[in-house]
């Protein structure tokens, strides 16, 4: 096997308000009266576990607020974990020299969802791509519109567009130039958090298409978010199910399709309209997905799981081994 | 026909605009039975949402209906005044839009917007108002309907709103709803439920529902029939089955194709080159041409409507024959 990449070791990500003036004052008084105002924390990720190995394309797979994005931004080094450590190559990021260290974060690249926002409207398209490869001194001035050039072309843009604006794109075109100026700093991690879901269909196999053959080309590891089952099933080798900022389950993407252990991610699978059935009777898990500022004790899932016995109710489940490679959090493994 | 609910005659939506005439909807005809679902299918800028609001009569200028004919059971909508259409929309006819905030006023509670629409159309008592609004509620699935009733919308989560804009579209039993996008904010178990009570409703009132989407897969499991729309006009027609499986449009064809689960695991996806044209200036032709691998002289004029099978048509000179798979 591979060394790993990216190793997130027992990580948390927790958000809180803190009180504003108003708030302290209540809290104040509440006291003084006997109740209490307490500050919200949402725990966003609670203490995960992540490898992820060189050249491998990993899903990471889940509803609104399961943490997922949060997973990804710890992963791109966009924003520190609250708990836990994240190591690069082997080393804690939070050792490495400055130099290292921004050596490391080049290396992990983010596309993210939105083509409208994620790029600056007021700036051309060679700027875009180009800015970050010559702050870092990947490209001389001589070399940078050949090099802009270049990576337009490997996301198949047509680099006659390179003085145009974002706005003369369509969304497609848009997520192309995200992906170009990603690649402009040749990195050889790609995080996308859900990178196609805003795109038509017949848009969004294109830019598939062009993932997996940069993978093929450039030898790219990815972190794939996404929410879309059928994607994340065409395109990786492992999968990881998130469900209220904790893991669930994780296996090769063959085995978790086959054989999916955990109660939630088997809803999940038998909920997903496929084009193949027909006029189905829908038949929904009930309930809904619980806020994260307070979630349910014990399994999260157990309000909404059709097998929920009183353990489930008191002990969150640790991921256990159920087949090789198949990492599952459910007591009903025993 | 006994159980026409909703009959659309080449209806023509066009917007004036400063850069010319928008053809959004270019001479569109279809049909929705009674209890039938009619899925509407397209990509972005295919028209399928300015045909869901001609439908409804809620096209604003600079648009217009430009041509066609809108029959529902039977009466002419294009030809009626405001008032009277007024009278049926959010009676006999309701919309379900993508986002329920356009249907929820965030400033009012549930029971008074609810309420509001009771009178709206009928002269009941508050009492009985109050009581067809909470069996609205708990018909779509709400818990404990009588408390959820003095919430504000703010209170709800994104797929219990949709609910209640669903709840709001049943509440005078319309005869047809026309739903755009309707799930496509939300998380694929709350889908499931919507689409759930959306069937179990349209089979026990027979409802005739119009549902647009992009997504081919909700189709497959929800229509009755569906209409594949490009660049204004609908390019193939037909039984869910019969179109899914045997595609006969060569956008249709690679629309199913470019689904990943209908690809082998790993491999390329087979993708449409090109992208949506602009519909300012669309020339004359099939308007898929310039992406189709199978265009030929012959398509520089307007391909005319066949009809290769019973309830099927298709706008197009060169049938796929052979099948996806």
């Amino acid at each position: 096997m591979s060394e790993p990449v990216i190793r997130l070791q027992g990580v948390s990500k927790r958000f809180g308000k803190t009180l504003d003036f108003a708030a302290r004052a209540a809290q104040g008084l509440r006291r003084a009266m006997g109740g209490e105002v307490k500050a919200q924390l949402v725990r966003a990720v609670d203490n995960i576990d992540l490898i992820i190995r060189k050249g491998e394309v990993v899903g990471l797979v889940g509803e609104s607020c399961c943490g997922k994005s949060t997973v990804g931004r710890m992963v791109a080094g966009i924003i520190p974990p609250t708990e836990g450590q994240v190591f690069w190559h082997g080393q804690d990021v939070t050792a490495l020299s400055p130099a290292e260290e921004k050596r490391a974060m080049l290396q992990v690249q983010m596309i993210f969802q939105d083509p409208y926002a994620s790029l600056n409207p007021r700036m051309r398209v060679s700027e875009i791509v180009g800015e970050a490869a010559r702050v870092h001194g990947l490209v001389d001035r001589a070399g940078f519109d050949a090099y802009v050039d270049a990576q337009l072309r490997r996301a198949g843009l047509d680099p006659a567009y390179k003085r145009r604006y974002p706005h003369q794109f369509s969304g497609g075109q848009r997520q192309r130039i995200g992906i170009a100026r990603a690649l402009s700093v040749q990195p050889e991690f790609l995080v996308c958090d859900e990178a196609v879901a805003a795109l038509d269909v017949s848009i969004q196999a294109q830019i598939l298409n062009l993932f997996m053959d940069l993978r093929a080309e450039l030898d790219l590891t990815y972190l794939f978010i996404s929410h879309d089952l059928g994607v994340v099933e065409h395109l990786s080798d492992r999968v990881v199910i998130m469900y209220l900022g904790r893991i669930v389950e994780e296996a090769p993407a063959e085995e978790i399709f086959a054989r999916a252990n955990h109660p939630y991610t088997q809803a999940l699978l038998a909920e997903v309209p496929r084009i193949d059935t027909r006029q189905r009777q829908f038949t929904a898990i009930k309930g809904e997905i619980p806020s994260p500022v307070n979630p349910p004790p014990g399994c999260h899932f157990h309000p909404r799981c059709p097998h929920a016995m009183p353990a489930c109710r008191e002990t969150a489940p640790v991921l256990r081994e159920v087949a090789p490679g198949h990492r599952s959090a459910c007591h009903l493994n025993g | 026909m006994s159980g026409l609910t909703l009959e659309v005659r080449g209806l023509s939506t066009h917007f004036d605009t400063r850069a010319g005439t928008v053809r959004a909807v270019d001479g569109v005809s279809f049909s929705v039975r009674r209890g039938r679902v009619l899925g509407l299918v397209g990509e972005s800028g295919s028209g399928k949402s300015v045909t869901g609001f001609s439908v409804i009569g809620l096209v604003d200028p600079p648009g217009r209906i430009a041509a066609g004919q809108i029959l529902f059971k039977g009466t002419d909508l294009t030809k009626l005044r405001e008032e009277e259409l007024r009278r049926l929309r959010g009676n006999r006819i309701a919309m379900i839009f993508q986002d329920p905030m356009m249907t929820l006023n965030p400033v009012l509670r549930i029971d008074t917007q609810m309420m509001e629409t009771v009178f709206a159309h009928t002269k009941v008592s508050r009492q009985e108002a109050w009581e067809r609004s909470r069996d609205a509620l708990g018909m779509v699935g709400i818990p404990s309907p009588e408390e959820r009733l003095s919430s504000y919308p703010h209170q709800f989560s994104g797929g219990m709103r949709q609910r209640v804009a669903i709840a709001i579209a049943l509440l005078h039993r319309p005869d047809l709803i026309v739903a755009d996008e309707p799930t496509t904010a939300l998380d694929v178990t709350i889908q499931a439920q919507i689409l759930a009570e959306v069937q179990t409703l349209a089979r026990e009132y027979g409802t005739a529902l119009i549902w647009i989407t992009h997504d081919l897969s909700v189709v497959a499991g929800l229509a009755d029939e569906v209409a594949v729309m490009y660049a204004g006009r609908i390019v193939e027609s037909g039984v869910v089955g019969e179109v899914l499986d045997r595609p006969l449009h060569p956008y249709t064809h690679g629309l199913i194709g470019s689904v990943p689960s209908r690809n082998k695991r790993g491999s390329k996806l087979r993708q449409i080159p090109g992208m949506t044209p602009s519909l300012v200036d669309l020339p004359k032709g099939c308007a898929f041409r310039t992406r189709c691998s199978h265009a030929d002289a012959a398509c520089a004029e307007d391909p005319p409507i066949i009809e290769p099978g019973p309830g099927r048509s298709l706008r197009c000179f060169h049938p796929q024959l052979e099948s996806v798979a």
